[in-house]
């Protein structure tokens, strides 16, 4: 072999030994690479956003009072000037009345999602982890709840407490909460055999620190997965509480209570009745959407 | 009464040569503990080890009854688990999993324990890293007694003892790196996070694992066997001085077990360390262990140095287990069933010895009692007192050996 070969093989060999540490990057890097591929997810997200937008600054995208209606203009078609999405069955800019109903729905669909998640979360991880008495304790008073039908327990804790917006939140809590311990219940379970939790209790951490590095990173995925498809079921349950006079009261801006009350003019305008319909069903299919795409996005096996 | 006889000096009949090349130029480089504490956390080489108790043991920092004492003594350890059913939930039976079993675990030696599956083996195990908390025993660590007011607590006991589970992927977070991983136990004791890393890619780079490849990797990224020495790093992380491998090496293919195998030699000796190898693989218990122990139905039938176990193994349970192991040599091969069917259920064990059931030899007496571990009948007097067997009958510890699978 002639000198050059081997001052070749020696250069590549050193050239691989110095060469830079992989690119690895971090954490939240790599959830946003994945992101940037799903373009799904980017669509829905903006289009929350974009009804957060409205909601929330609802002055901004309206001038009309969501509260004052005229009589001379009831019950106008889509494309009316002055009223783009047309009246409601008041002479109210519908448009004006979704800006604004959006606050209150998405209020509705998101406090008691999050009131049960926080509630049923730690229920269920407490019940999965200590397991024996607790966790008996804990699962057998759920299915107490479970005797009763969700939209039944809604009214009778509404009917109990009397209407208003908190109370129908209280009430939709309360009706989450049990399926909310049993999933986190059932993924904590399953968790806690893993041999890595009990090679984390084996190294003398304790209990508190191995739930919250090794258990609540691996169950919260399915756990948030699961609340945010109870958004949706949040929306409509509210919906349904305030058409039943409780819960959210006229006159209001709701999404579930303008589709009530725009039900009545369904044969004279059909297509400004179905709107706050096709707000809720946009609402709650992007929060399920995106909830699928993050969690992909920040699941770390499924990578790549 | 096992201690008295294990611990006594005939040990240094089972020294062994393998495992040992490098002793000699080590010697020369050997510091005293104290010297290695001071200027590195961790002396990669404190010098090899000689396999028997005693003999050429080098002097741990932390060691504190010298090499005499056992690094572990484990007495009448019990555990029955309830088996519940019925309306109320009530116990309708109890699964005797591990039932009174006493041994100990020299300083520096491999300690195998074999058996079928079921036998209470990987209980024994997790019995003693307390991840179940036992019914009954006492747990002896270097002389302190484990979990009383006047010994050492648990989580200081788990701090020296050191558990590798045998599913490399699960005994991994799937959401840590593996620096993350082997990191975790010291910083949750206090290590900073930067030494902490550091620390993890040094025993990465140990396990043969460059850390620049493979410290920011996910497990789902690496194969079996890549995993599993990194699940070695992660038990190594806090500087165990007993190490439990519980089939570590069981679910990895033949060529990666061999490789993993020769890395926990290298790193025994590297890091002084104790081993508690268990296993269904009786062939690679026979290469990495000094003494084996066989369980059967979680009591202990047969303990002693493995060189006398494997060549004259006197429980009749212990033959018919090493009978089921393939051999190569056509002579010896039979198509004889050396055990058939499956051992009797645990909920409901027999009377007195455990193996009678199956035993060819058994008689009225098996049943009335349980053996005792007692030095075996017939014991050449330069064998030691080191093998100990538990049946009663002579002619069942004396009986010729069955030919092989």
């Amino acid at each position: 072999m002639s000198d050059a070969t081997i001052d070749f093989i020696r250069r590549e060999l050193s050239a691989q030994a110095d060469a830079p540490a992989a690119p690895t990057p971090g954490y939240w890097k790599s959830v946003r690479q994945r992101l940037a591929r799903d373009p799904v997810t980017i669509a829905v997200s903006l289009v929350l956003l974009a009804i957060v937008f409205i909601s929330v600054g609802a002055p901004l995208v309206t001038h009309y009072d969501p509260y004052a209606g005229s009589v001379l203009a009831r019950l106008k078609p889509i494309g009316t000037p002055g009223h783009w999405l047309g009246t409601d069955e008041t002479g109210r800019d519908l448009w004006t009345r979704l800006c604004y109903g959006g606050r209150l729905s998405l209020l509705a669909g998101i406090l008691p999602v999050t009131i049960s998640l926080v509630v049923g979360g730690f229920l269920g991880i407490l019940a999965g982890y200590a397991g024996g008495l607790v966790g008996t304790l804990i699962m057998r008073t759920m299915d107490v709840f479970y005797a009763f039908p969700s939209i039944l327990l809604a009214i009778a804790i509404c009917g109990l407490l009397g209407n208003g917006l908190s109370n129908s939140v209280i009430a939709l809590a309360v009706v989450f909460i049990p399926p909310m311990v049993r999933i986190s219940e059932t993924v904590t379970t399953q968790a806690r055999q893993l041999d890595f939790v009990e090679a984390a209790r084996a190294s003398g951490t304790t209990t508190l620190q191995v739930i919250r590095h090794h258990v609540l990173a691996n169950v919260l995925g399915p756990i948030l997965v699961y609340a945010t498809s109870l958004i949706s079921v949040s929306i409509i349950l509210s919906a349904g509480l305030s058409f039943l006079g409780l819960g959210v009261t006229p006159p209001q801006a709701e999404w579930g209570l303008m589709l009530n009350s725009l039900r009545q003019a369904i044969y004279v305008q059909p297509y400004v009745a179905a709107l706050p319909g096709l707000m809720i069903f946009v609402t709650s299919m992007c929060f399920n959407l995106m909830s699928d795409g993050f969690r992909s996005a920040m699941d770390v096996r499924l990578n790549k | 009464m096992i201690e008295s006889q294990q611990t006594s000096p005939a040990g240094a009949g089972e020294v062994k040569t393998r495992s040992v090349e490098g002793e000699g130029d080590r010697a020369g480089t050997r510091q005293s503990g104290a010297a290695c504490r001071s200027d590195h956390p961790h002396p990669p080489l404190r010098g090899a080890l000689s396999r028997a108790a005693g003999e050429g043991y080098r002097q741990d920092p932390r060691d504190r009854g010298g090499p005499a004492q056992p690094l572990l003594l484990v007495e009448n350890l019990r555990k029955h688990f309830p088996v519940r059913g019925g309306l109320l939930n009530r116990q309708v039976a109890t699964v005797q999993a591990v039932d009174d079993v006493s041994f100990i675990i020299r300083k520096g030696e491999t300690l195998g324990i074999v058996g079928e599956s079921g036998c209470g083996k990987s209980t024994t195990a997790r019995l003693l890293m307390r991840l179940i908390e036992p019914d009954a025993g006492t747990t002896v660590f270097d002389g302190e007694t484990v979990g009383s007011r006047t010994g050492i607590s648990v989580n200081a006991m788990r701090r020296q003892m050191q558990m590798v589970f045998q599913d490399s992927y699960s005994s991994l977070n799937p959401r840590m790196t593996m620096v993350d991983s082997i990191s975790y136990a010291p910083r949750m004791h206090g290590t900073p996070r930067k030494a902490a890393t550091e620390r993890a890619e040094h025993l990465l780079d140990q396990v043969g694992l460059n850390p620049r490849t493979y410290a920011r990797r996910y497990p789902h990224e690496l194969s079996g066997g890549q995993r599993q020495r990194a699940n070695i790093a992660r038990a190594l992380a806090l500087e165990p001085r007993l190490v439990i491998l519980d089939e570590a090496v069981s679910a990895l293919d033949k060529s990666i077990e061999a490789q993993v195998l020769n890395l926990l030699a290298d790193l025994k000796q590297r890091f002084n360390l104790t081993y508690l190898f268990i296993s269904h693989d009786l062939n690679v218990v026979e290469y990495v262990a000094d003494r084996v122990l066989v369980m059967y139905l979680g009591r202990i039938v047969e303990t002693g140095p493995v060189e006398q176990i494997y060549r004259a193994p006197r429980h009749p349970y212990t033959r018919a287990l090493f009978a089921s192991k393939p051999t190569l040599d056509p002579d010896r091969r039979t198509t004889e069933m050396p055990l058939t069917g499956d051992p009797p259920n645990p909920i409901n064990p027999p009377s007195g010895c455990r193996f009678r059931t199956r035993c060819a030899f058994a008689q009225a007496v098996c049943a009335d009692a349980a053996p005792a571990l007692s030095i075996p009948f017939g014991t050449p007097p330069s064998d030691g007192p080191g093998h100990l067997v538990a049946c009663h009958l002579p002619e069942a510890q004396l009986a010729a050996g069955i030919g092989h699978a």
